[in-house]
């Protein structure tokens, strides 16, 4: 448990079951009376942002969170099927869990899984992923600034946009933690 | 810089003002034996004692001793207030007159806060419009939607007047909250006639708090009861129970009838220098 005066931005707590994280904090004090600290929280399960204030005499659940190593194994309907990297125990998660990570992820991949009492809460990807161009406009040649853009997709439908110079066949970089073009590492 | 000139001006307007009041300045000791006993003020241990949360103590001795027109600029010390407007070391302007009571003290601070926005040339934004005076019983009945002078609630009273009241008083004008429950009275008469009331007001400007004044209590055999159910309280709540401090128990016996005003230094100069931070003036 955590004392009311532990709490701060960034750390996970448990409400009402769920687990949740401070996304703003603010002691305040009114004149004489009893320190209250003022939260912003979001709900890590259902994305859900809220206010709560605590008083300084009440207790705060922590969340029990747990981060565990994954291998990217194969895909299943709509499921991603997910090997944990020491006991091999096989994980789903449906493309509704996964959000827009569902289009980067590629054979093998090394995955990060945050649990919550054992329930799957979040994914984090490596950084960079590399994939193909399968469909843009042939861009005009000799054009390499980067600050136009224009329509691509990659082999799974996934729309970016893209520098003019890039042609279908180009491997490129995506940051995961944006869904943005980052470079391009090999012309098609 | 523009804070340490202001906060300079500032300090003379202030001493300019008491001074042609017939106040003196004095200084008291920054560490106590034993600190005011409140149940909701921590304080810094230092050496055998503590620093002291506030002068009010020191004060009301040199009163008992003759003194009659008093103030004091000092910092003071609170354990683990930290935040927007809290920092645990920060200034604070006390003052003192005796034969007197909370209205006189509302009188002098219209005064002192009329000098030292005078001396500045400019009006800040929280002085736009006249004073706007409120009883506790009028802002939460209609803000809050309860009556906490009939019906005493310390949890709902502290997270009503943070969430409730505060937001919803005027930014225009210097605004005070008067006559509070006697359940929050601390070192404060009760009103005579209607013992449910305590002499109590609090300033707030642009929605700060910036000073907390009473009509003294000189009653020692009433202050003892207090610190000492304070005391019982705060055991409950796993706080340190600080020693009473006798002398000023004592110094009681012999103190005149006196009104006291509590003014936060540095959130007076957020208002004046329109910062939104009070490290900004630190």
């Amino acid at each position: 448990m955590y004392n009311a005066s532990d709490l701060k931005k960034g750390l996970k707590i448990e409400i009402d079951g769920d687990p949740c994280v401070i996304t703003d904090f603010q002691f305040s004090k009114p004149g004489k009376g009893q320190s209250i600290y003022r939260c912003k929280i979001r709900n890590l399960s259902t994305g859900n942002s809220f206010d709560k204030s605590y008083r300084s005499v009440e207790k705060v659940k922590k969340a029990s969170l747990e981060s565990r190593d994954f291998t990217f194994s194969y895909q299943a309907g709509d499921d991603f099927v997910f090997s944990d990297n020491s006991t091999y125990e096989e994980i789903h998660l449906s493309t509704e869990q996964l959000g827009d990570n569902q289009y980067f992820i590629v054979e093998d991949m090394q995955v990060e899984i945050l649990f919550h009492n054992e329930k799957a809460l979040d994914l984090t990807l490596p950084n960079f992923v590399e994939k193909e161009i399968t469909d843009t406009e042939p861009g005009a040649r000799g054009d390499t600034t980067t600050n136009c853009n224009k329509p691509a997709k990659i082999d799974n439908g996934y729309e970016i946009a893209v520098p003019i110079f890039i042609n279908e066949g180009d491997i490129i970089r995506i940051d995961t933690r944006t869904g943005a073009y980052a470079d391009r590492v090999s012309k098609g | 810089m523009t804070s340490l000139y202001s906060r300079d001006s500032l300090m003379q307007a202030v001493r300019a003002f008491f001074r042609s009041e017939g106040f003196r300045e004095v200084e008291t000791p920054l560490i106590l034996k034993t600190p005011c006993m409140e149940l909701h003020i921590d304080a810094i241990a230092a050496g055998d004692g503590f620093l002291r949360t506030s002068p009010e103590m020191s004060h009301k001795k040199l009163l008992a001793r003759g003194a009659e027109k008093i103030f004091e600029i000092g910092k003071c010390f609170r354990l683990g207030e930290k935040g927007r407007l809290h920092n645990p070391e920060y200034t604070m302007l006390e003052w003192y007159r005796v034969d007197s009571d909370y209205g006189t003290a509302l009188v002098d601070t219209q005064n002192l806060l009329a000098e030292v926005v005078n001396c500045r040339g400019d009006v800040p934004r929280a002085f736009s419009k006249g004073w706007k005076i409120w009883t506790i019983a009028e802002v939460f009945e209609e803000f809050a939607g309860w009556n906490p002078v009939e019906e005493f609630d310390a949890d709902r009273f502290d997270l009503d007047l943070l969430e409730k009241v505060e937001p919803a008083l005027p930014r225009n004008c210097p605004v005070v909250l008067k006559d509070y429950p006697a359940k929050l009275c601390a070192l404060a008469r009760l009103k005579r006639g209607d013992p449910k009331i305590a002499e109590r007001w609090e300033l707030y400007l642009d929605g700060i708090e910036i000073a907390n004044a009473y009509s003294e209590l000189t009653d020692p055999v009433e202050q003892r009861d207090r610190f000492e159910s304070c005391g019982k309280q705060r055991r409950a709540l796993g706080k340190v129970v600080y020693p009473l401090d006798e002398e000023f128990i004592q110094a009681l016996e012999t103190m005149p009838s006196a009104s006291g005003v509590a003014l936060g230094v540095d959130r007076l100069l957020m208002i004046l220098t329109g910062v939104k931070h009070i490290s900004d003036v630190l």
